[in-house]
């Protein structure tokens, strides 16, 4: 029963050029496949350093492909 | 081995056929004209509140191949549409071995017309657009005689327009579909947000399969109970179905859901058991043969028994001496090769699964390719902006399951002596650009 809401992260994969800083910056919850591109694990964030690194991430992603969403607003 | 299977279980399966949205005039009548459409159902209701309620007491869900209830995506739209919001008759059926939605719209124009008009007064849409690809002349032909004939009659409905495409498999997604009307390529869009909430102009957009609006035609004049007396209590109602393959009568053939596997094969006239079929088209499963005569084809029973769905009600029967794995893999390979190319996983991750099982197929392969292949279809699971690479790999994961022990001949150098010719329908030529 956290106050904040749960985030994860996703990756537009339209945007997505297999850059690859994330899974740099978040190895913890991204790993980038046979050609490049990000695997992410769609769990929700629970660990404060672990969603600074991926505040990180967002912010470096040179494509803004990278998102951190609301669970509660994740379109399903 | 034929005669073993016929014999399993009762003698005659029972009869699989409804007559429906296919009732009326003979097919070589052409379309039903607006007159004896009036004649013979009566005058449509005008839609509203209530037929939200009918629809989910009728259980209706999408023919166009994910079966999501009815009600459910036309709520999203009411809520938001506060009278600006458009209603999409989705015709373009990019399946290559489906043929029902054409049919449906040479023959029936006025039914699959007066469910997006239902679907328009029920969200409160402005126009209704209907959507088909650029190849299905005959069905153009039929809506743009229909919608003469309206306007002759002085029906009174929203604005109906036509909009055309150039065949692609996933031209009719839903978010493509918004964005080729919009004046785009018939390409998916990142959700969120979705069609439902912000589609063409800006405004909520509803997509829906022309046969499930036909459907919606029926149920707004007749009832949900009336709907029910088909089908089973998860999967009511009738179903168009494309028959194609090892059949004596190719074709479309409307079904009821309550029916089995072996009575709609019956319909087609079973040749022999075959090897398998595909079931659901591209995005589909093989299933064993054996496993056909008393298939259900109620969702559940199709879901948690054998991983399959019905899809967009395509079964395809691969005849004994044919082979599955370079069948399989010829699918893959287009289906790779209509990658919208915007996604990377899809892009390359077909692309690769492709050329392996290309080379399986002609049993230049060896175990460890296969091991590569299913290790790739795992990672591409839904990794694309739609469902492209998830439905290739269900098709060839379920191949390489049904097709197993013939999956040896091609890798241990022993190599395939099956015919290469499945006698499927081949799929059009994709024309070169997205509109």
């Amino acid at each position: 029963m956290s106050a904040v809401p749960l985030r994860r992260l996703r990756v537009n994969p339209i945007l997505c050029d297999g850059v690859g800083y994330c899974a740099e910056i978040v190895p913890e919850l991204i790993f980038l496949d046979d050609w490049g591109f990000p695997v992410i694990d769609p769990i929700p964030i629970e660990d404060e350093t672990c969603l600074r690194h991926a505040r990180k991430a967002v912010a470096n992603c040179p494509k803004v492909a990278l998102l951190l969403e609301h669970l509660e607003a994740s379109g399903h | 081995m034929t005669a073993e299977v016929m014999t399993a279980g009762p003698p005659v399966a029972a009869p699989a056929t409804a007559s429906r949205l296919l009732a009326g005039p003979a097919w070589s009548a052409g379309h039903e004209r607006l007159a004896e459409h009036c004649h013979r159902l009566g005058l449509r209701p005008e839609g509203g509140e209530w037929l939200l309620r009918s629809l989910q007491d009728s259980g209706l869900g999408g023919r166009g191949g994910a079966w999501f209830p009815t009600w459910r995506k036309w709520a999203l739209v009411a809520q938001r549409s506060q009278g600006r919001s458009v209603v999409v008759a989705n015709a373009s059926e990019g399946e290559p071995l489906s043929a029902k939605d054409r049919t449906l719209v040479e023959l029936r124009p006025h039914l699959v017309l007066d469910g997006a008009v239902l679907a328009a007064e029920t969200v409160g849409a402005r126009e209704v657009v209907v959507y088909l690809a650029r190849g299905a002349r005959a069905a153009h032909h039929a809506i743009a005689r229909a919608l003469g004939e309206r306007r002759d009659a002085g029906v009174s409905e929203p604005p109906i327009r036509i909009v055309r495409t150039a065949h692609r498999y996933i031209a009719g997604e839903s978010s493509a579909v918004v964005r080729r009307i919009s004046g785009g390529p018939s390409k998916p869009q990142f959700a969120p947000p979705s069609p439902s909430q912000r589609g063409i102009g800006g405004e909520p957009t509803l997509v829906q399969n022309v046969e499930t609006l036909a459907h919606v035609a029926l149920i707004a004049r007749r009832g949900s109970a009336w709907f029910r007396q088909l089908g089973t209590d998860g999967s009511p109602g009738s179903t168009l179905m494309t028959l194609c393959g090892n059949v004596g009568r190719p074709g479309v053939y409307e079904v009821d859901l309550a029916a089995e596997v072996g009575g709609v094969l019956q319909l087609a006239g079973i040749r022999s058991a075959g090897a398998a079929a595909l079931l659901g088209g591209y995005f589909g499963t093989w299933l064993a043969a054996d496993t056909l005569p008393h298939l259900p084809l109620d969702a559940a029973a199709l879901g948690e028994g054998h991983g399959a769905s019905l899809g967009c009600g395509v079964l395809a029967v691969l005849p004994e001496e044919a082979c599955g794995i370079i069948e399989a893999a010829r699918i893959v390979s287009y289906l790779a090769a209509q990658t919208a190319g915007q996604c990377g996983p899809c892009v390359h991750g077909l692309k690769a699964i492709a050329a392996t099982m290309t080379r399986v197929a002609s049993a230049e392969a060896v175990p460890a390719d296969i091991d590569r292949v299913r290790q790739w279809m795992r990672l591409v699971r839904g990794r694309g902006v739609c469902r492209h690479p998830d439905g290739a790999i269900s098709q060839l994961g379920s191949a390489l399951v049904v097709f197993a022990d013939h999956l040896g001949a091609h890798l241990d150098g022993r190599g395939c002596v099956k015919r290469h010719n499945s006698g499927f329908p081949r799929p059009p030529r994709s024309a070169r650009g997205w509109r």
